[in-house]
């Protein structure tokens, strides 16, 4: 049994190591912001996921301390992540990229960065304003 | 075979945070940057986890905590005052 651990921890350390490297290459060898935008977002968040339960199978199995503490972490950058990508994908579109360079989103309107009335504080910014002046 | 796993582990997370590194120094745009910075707090993580496995405690626990909280927010923060010009509307 103890070969057993052994070798799904160092399964585990491995492909940890190989993903987080890969996210991290592609960071430098991919072309465009965009493109560059997802090596890390993935693959590094996959690296660093079985990285860290590596660890809390090692915790289990050699200090006989099972944790859940590293699959809070786990679960913590899995849901971060996306949501990081997310504002610099936004902020990269605010930056770089003209209006008439963009397809158009489907329905009606244009994509929120280029559209000030699509901000969700517009509107409480002209209720203040309405009300400051009555 | 776990220390060689584990040295494995630890040198790839090395490497890749002297590519973070470069794409910090000399990144095509601001965003990227801001990318750049972002993966290097999740490598930060990953090699403190490691260096717990090798040390064999369980006191880098809260430290990779406070690291992926306090990344996430850095990163959301900068991207927002890109994005606006501002971070608390």
């Amino acid at each position: 049994m103890e070969l057993f651990w052994e070798i799904v921890i160092s399964a585990l350390l491995v492909i940890g190591g190989f993903f987080g490297l890969v996210g991290s290459f592609g960071l430098v060898k991919l072309p465009d912001p965009m493109t560059r935008l997802h090596a890390p977002t993935k693959a590094a968040t996959l690296g660093v996921g079985a990285t860290l339960i590596a660890s809390m199978v090692w915790f289990g199995v050699y200090k006989d301390d099972l944790t859940l503490h590293e699959l809070m972490i786990t679960i913590f950058i899995f849901l971060t992540a996306p949501i990081s990508a997310h504002f610099i994908a936004k902020a990269n579109i605010f930056r770089d990229w003209k209006q008439d360079q963009l397809p158009p989103p489907a329905g009606n309107g244009n994509w929120a960065v280029h559209e000030v009335e699509s901000d969700t504080s517009a509107e409480e910014l002209q209720e203040a304003e309405v009300s400051q002046k009555s | 075979m776990i220390t060689y796993a584990l040295i494995f582990a630890i040198g790839c997370y090395a490497l890749a945070l002297l590519f973070n590194l470069y794409r910090v120094v000399k990144a095509p745009g601001v965003t990227d940057r801001v990318l750049a910075l972002d993966t290097m707090a999740v490598n930060a993580i990953a090699l403190l986890v490691l260096f717990g496995i090798w040390e064999g405690t369980a006191i880098f626990f809260e430290a990779s905590i406070l690291y992926a909280m306090t990344g996430f927010v850095a990163t959301v923060a900068y991207a927002k005052f890109l994005l606006r010009g501002d971070i608390i509307e």
